[in-house]
C-alpha cells in the first residue's frame, strides 16, 4: 500500500494496467475480425471464450479488475493533479508546449468508460443473462448472427465508431507514454513511439470497420 | 513600442489578488523583459504608486531566480531562455501581455509576481548530496575514471537552475523534471552510487509531500525548460525509483 502512496508508484499502476488493456485489445480485435472474414471461426472462438472456465472465471475477472484499477487510478491522479494548482492561470497556453491528446487523457478516458458501460450492457449482461439466469442450453452457432444484429441500429453503430476515435486518441498518447512511466526511454524510443502511434490508429480503425461492416451488411433471411 | 500589460497584483499571501491593466510606451526591442518591467516600475514610483514586485538576481540566465508566466507560458514565448534573457523584440507594438506568477499549490504567492519556491530547496535537501570526506584528505574527483557519455549526461542534468518553469508549464504542476534532473546528476556518476537507493526515495517522497502533481508525460516541461532538461531524466528517475523500491 505504501507503494501506491507515492506519485511514481501510481504511475506504474496506470502504465501497467494500461498496457494490460492494450494486450487485451489485440486479442479482442483479432477475434472480432473473424466475424467479418470467417463467421464459423468467430462462432468457435466466441463459444470457447464463453464456456472455457479459465477464460470465464480467471481471465474475465482479471480483465474487469484491470479496467477498474485503471480508471479509478485515472480519477485519483486527476483529482490530485487539480489540487496541485489551487489557483489557476488567467492565461494558460497549453497548446504551446504539449499535444492536445496528452492534456485530455481524462476526457478520452471518460468517453471510453461511457462506451464500456454501453458495451457491457450490449454483450456482457446479455451473455450473463443468457447463460446463468435464463440457463439456456449451449448454442455454438448463435454468436455471429447475434453480433451482426447488434449493429443494425444506426445509433449504436455511430456511438461505437465515435468511441473508437476517442480510443485512438487515448492510445496515441497512452501507449508510448506507459513505457516512459515504467522508465523505458532509450535508443528504441523514437521507433517504438512510431509503432505505438500506428497501433493507436490501426486497431481502433479495425474495430470501427467491423461495426460499420455489420451495419451495412445485415443478415438477410 | 507601446504595450498593454495585464499584471497580477497581490498584496500578500493572504490577500486575494487581481489582474491590473497598465499601458507602457517607449519600450525598445533590445530591452529584456525585466528591463521593460523596470521602466514600468519607475513610472509607477514617480506617480507615487507601489511598484510591481518580481524576482530576479543574475539577469543572465544562470541563477534561476526570475520567473513569470508570460502570455500563458513560463519565461515567455521564446525557447531555451529565462525571463531575464527574453528580448522585447519577441513582441510587437500594440501587443497585450498577460503577466502572472508561476502557479502551483506548492509555490504560494508571496507578493505580486513573486512565489515561494523553497519547496525545491527541501527536495534538494532530502537527497541531492553525496558523502565525501572533506576533512583534509579529499580525493581528487579526476582520480575516478568516468565514461564520457555518462559525464556529459550528468553535466546536462546538472545545468538545471531550479527556476520552476517545468512546474509552471505542467498542467498538473508536477515537479518531476526538476526532481529527476537532481536525481540524475548523481545517479549517473560513481560518487552518487553510495546513497543511490535512499536518494531517489527521499527526494520523491519530499516532492509528493510538497503537493506537486503527477506526471502525465505531456512533455510541456521539456519544451519550456530554459536549460533544455530532457524527459529522459524523468524516465531515469522512474527506473531508479522502481529498482530502489524492489530492493526495499
Ligand atoms: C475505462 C476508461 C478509462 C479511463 C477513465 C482512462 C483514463 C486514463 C487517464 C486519466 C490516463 C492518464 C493518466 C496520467 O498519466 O495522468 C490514462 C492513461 C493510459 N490509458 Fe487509459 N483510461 C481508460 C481506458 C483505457 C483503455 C481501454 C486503454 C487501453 C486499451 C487505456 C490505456 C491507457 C494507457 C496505455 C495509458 C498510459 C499510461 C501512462 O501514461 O503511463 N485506457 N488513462
Ligand atoms: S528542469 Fe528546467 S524548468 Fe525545471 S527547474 Fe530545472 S531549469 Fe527550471
Ligand atoms: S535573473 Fe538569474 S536566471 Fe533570470
Amino acid at each position: 500500500m505504501s507503494l501506491i502512496k507515492s506519485s511514481l508508484a501510481r504511475k506504474y499502476v496506470m502504465a501497467l494496467s494500461g498496457l494490460f488493456l492494450v494486450t487485451f485489445l489485440i486479442l479482442h480485435v483479432t477475434i472480432n475480425l473473424a466475424s467479418v472474414f470467417s463467421p464459423d471461426f468467430f462462432n468457435e472462438a466466441s463459444h470457447f471464450m464463453g464456456y472455457n472456465p479459465i477464460v470465464q472465471f480467471l481471465m474475465q475477472p482479471i480483465l474487469i479488475a484491470g479496467v477498474i484499477v485503471h480508471f479509478v487510478m485515472g480519477f485519483v491522479l486527476e483529482i490530485q493533479n487539480k489540487k496541485a494548482r489551487n489557483v489557476g492561470y488567467v492565461k494558460y497556453k497549453g497548446s504551446a508546449n504539449a499535444p492536445w491528446v496528452s492534456r485530455n487523457m481524462i476526457y478520452s478516458g471518460l468517453v471510453i468508460l461511457a462506451f464500456l458501460a454501453l458495451h457491457f450492457y450490449d454483450f456482457w449482461i446479455h451473455e450473463m443473462a443468457y447463460k446463468y439466469v435464463e440457463a439456456n442450453p449451449e448454442d455454438p452457432t448463435r454468436y455471429y448472427h447475434e453480433t451482426v444484429e447488434k449493429f443494425a441500429p444506426f445509433w449504436r453503430t455511430i456511438l461505437y465508431v465515435v468511441s473508437f476515435v476517442l480510443l485512438s486518441l487515448h492510445l496515441w498518447h497512452g501507449f508510448a507514454s506507459s513505457f516512459q512511466s515504467m522508465g523505458a526511454n532509450n535508443k528504441y524510443t523514437v521507433g517504438f513511439t512510431k509503432f505505438a502511434k500506428i497501433f493507436a490508429v490501426v486497431v481502433p480503425l479495425a474495430f470501427a470497420f467491423i461495426a460499420l461492416y455489420h451495419h451495412l451488411n445485415p443478415i438477410t433471411h | 513600442m507601446k504595450l498593454y500589460l495585464k499584471i497580477w497584483r497581490q498584496k500578500d499571501a493572504s490577500t486575494p489578488g487581481k489582474i491590473v491593466d497598465y499601458t507602457l510606451d517607449g519600450v525598445e526591442g533590445d530591452m529584456s523583459f525585466l528591463e521593460m518591467l523596470d521602466i514600468l516600475n519607475e513610472e509607477l514610483v514617480s506617480k507615487g504608486e507601489e511598484p510591481v514586485e518580481f524576482d530576479h538576481d543574475c539577469r543572465e540566465g544562470i541563477c534561476g531566480t526570475c520567473s513569470l508566466q508570460i502570455n500563458g507560458e513560463p519565461h515567455g514565448p521564446d525557447r531555451l531562455v529565462t525571463t531575464c534573457q527574453l528580448h522585447m523584440r519577441k513582441f510587437n507594438d500594440g501587443d497585450t501581455i498577460v503577466i502572472e506568477p508561476f502557479r502551483a499549490t506548492a509555490f504560494p504567492v508571496i507578493k505580486d509576481l513573486i512565489v515561494d519556491r523553497s519547496a525545491f530547496d527541501r527536495i534538494q535537501q532530502a537527497g541531492g548530496y553525496i558523502s565525501v570526506n572533506t576533512s583534509g584528505n579529499t580525493i581528487d574527483a579526476n582520480s575516478i575514471p568516468i565514461n564520457k557519455h555518462a559525464a556529459d549526461e550528468a553535466m546536462d542534468a546538472a545545468t538545471c537552475i531550479g527556476c520552476g518553469a517545468c512546474v509552471a508549464a505542467c498542467k498538473n504542476a508536477s515537479a518531476m523534471l526538476f526532481t529527476s534532473a537532481k536525481v540524475s546528476q548523481f545517479a549517473l556518476l560513481p560518487q552518487g552510487q553510495v546513497e543511490a537507493t535512499e536518494r531517489v526515495q527521499n527526494m520523491v517522497r519530499q516532492m509528493d509531500l510538497e503537493g506537486f502533481g503527477n506526471c502525465t508525460n505531456t512533455g510541456a516541461c521539456e519544451v519550456e525548460c530554459p536549460k533544455g532538461i530532457s524527459l529522459t531524466n524523468i524516465a531515469r528517475m522512474n527506473r531508479e525509483y522502481l529498482s530502489a523500491t524492489l530492493k526495499g
